[in-house]
């Protein structure tokens, strides 16, 4: 067992700057696997940031997230999450995971992909009759998600304004007061339970509807339940897409070598998508620590039970033990075992749609604009501050 | 009747979605899954387990007629 300094270290170490990941994370990875830390709210926490450390934390059912309910969460904001799939262990967590699971699997999303594509392209026409400069987050980025998880959920597109207000309640840490956030949640699953009930008098052939007869005829799930799932399933649905389009876009055209060898052939471009996966770190944070039901042996310290484990992704992503020249973001790299979209039960549910959309986003924008490129100098994109994902606020490109 | 079932452990992406599923035929080794058993009896949860995996890598098929039950084409 290694001796660790008992005092946690403030956390994160750094405030957001760009896509940059705090340095710091590889020194741990070398000297420190399981560090202790301490985050804005709740009590201090273990950190794993070593690939093989932080699959098991996510994976290893040693490791509880509904233990977490009754306990002080470290979290980077006032409010603890109280419910909620997230909130769940296997098998509470599994009976409410199947009920959408088939709706996202690999060959269900396949079946979506000439629908976004419609929807892509559109954009795509839009954006060059408007001609340059403009923002890709407004005018491609938040679009294509939003429709396309509005019309797999079955939410109308036109409510899109509030939502996205409400939406972004559910990842802020400090750009919205307590208060704020409350309210903006209160009123998104007020408007969640509106649309249930016209579903349930009329119902309509998308995955709201299936999860209401999931409900009431079969009684597979609780109103809460129902409600919690189909708020996740629309915020979730769109936000990281969302975020992840100009974060790609970002990364792409500051890396112009690696971008004139994508546009090449865009047969590469699903491998190019699971790279970016690996190297853009998407949460500002380790998030949704889990509790140990027991003591468990980890990177060489011993966790008890009853204590949070935290575990970054964007750090096991960058283990240089299982990617070579893990900094360097290089698209041609093959067997890419990544684990950008989480591990274990809590896996993103939504991980094919997102490549599917990502995927479509990219070919799209590489197919038609030859020569995108930011319309501002680099240091003048401005980035979201105070929310759990990192992202451009705006991104302003030109061509 | 019987049923095959089979993981494609390349495909397996090891989200330990199917052993939480159908514990009686999915184990997470090394990562990766494996079926208890490559022939069963007929159980609801293996077909659950292969319509929720993530990645589609379990194949349930009919033992004598190798057609395939899950997931549903």
């Amino acid at each position: 067992m290694t001796t660790i300094d008992p005092t946690p270290r403030t956390y994160p170490f750094s405030a957001p700057d760009r896509l940059r990941l705090d340095p710091f994370y590889a020194e741990l990875r070398r000297q420190e696997p399981v560090s202790r830390v301490q985050l804005p709210y709740g009590e201090a926490a273990w950190l794993a940031t070593r690939y093989s450390d932080v699959r098991t934390v996510f994976a290893d059912p040693r490791f509880s997230r509904a233990a977490t309910v009754d306990k002080d969460e470290p979290r980077a904001r006032p409010i603890p999450q109280q419910t909620g799939i997230l909130t769940m262990d296997p098998p509470e967590h599994t009976r409410l995971r199947k009920l959408v699971a088939k709706a996202f699997t690999a060959r269900r999303v396949e079946q979506l992909r000439p629908r976004a594509q419609r929807i892509a392209d559109d954009l795509s026409r839009a954006m060059r009759r408007g001609g340059p400069p403009l923002d890709l987050v407004e005018e491609f980025a938040l679009p294509l998600p939003i429709t396309v998880i509005c019309e797999l959920l079955g939410v109308p597109y036109e409510d899109r304004t509030d939502f996205r207000v409400w939406s972004d309640a559910f990842l802020s840490t400090s750009k919205l007061s307590e208060q704020q956030v409350n309210d903006y949640i209160g009123q998104m699953r007020a408007y969640m339970a509106g649309l249930v009930e016209q579903r349930r008098e009329h119902p309509t052939d998308d995955l709201l509807s299936a999860l209401i007869q999931a409900r009431d005829e079969q009684d597979k799930l609780s109103e809460t339940e129902l409600l919690d799932l189909s708020v996740g399933l629309l915020v979730a649905g769109h936000e990281t897409t969302a975020t992840q389009i100009p974060n790609f876009v970002y990364v792409l055209l500051t890396h112009p070598e690696e971008l004139d060898w994508l546009r090449a052939d865009p047969e590469r471009i699903p491998a190019a998508v699971e790279e970016l996966m690996r190297f853009v770190p998407l949460g500002v944070n380790a998030a949704f620590p889990r509790y140990a039901l027991e003591d468990v042996e980890l990177g060489g310290v011993l966790i008890r039970a009853g204590e949070p484990v935290l575990a970054s992704l964007a750090s096991a992503n960058r283990d240089e033990s299982v990617f070579e020249d893990a900094d360097q973001l290089d698209l041609r790299r093959d067997s890419n075992s990544h684990i950008g979209f989480g591990h274990g039960p809590h896996h993103c549910l939504g991980a094919q749609l997102a490549r599917m959309e990502l995927q479509v986003a990219l070919g799209t924008l590489l197919r038609d604009f030859e020569d995108l490129r930011l319309a501002v100098d680099e240091p003048d994109v401005s980035w979201k501050t105070g929310m759990l994902v990192r992202g451009p606020r705006n991104l302003p490109v030109t061509w | 009747m019987s049923w095959q079932v089979e993981v494609d452990g390349e495909t397996c992406i090891g989200s330990g979605m199917c052993a939480a599923i159908a514990e009686e035929h999915f184990q997470l080794v090394d990562g990766v899954s494996r079926p208890l058993r490559t022939e069963t009896e007929p159980d609801d949860d293996v077909v659950d387990a292969a319509e929720s995996c993530p990645v589609e890598a379990i194949r349930v098929r009919d033992a004598q007629s190798g057609r395939t039950l899950a997931p549903e084409p």
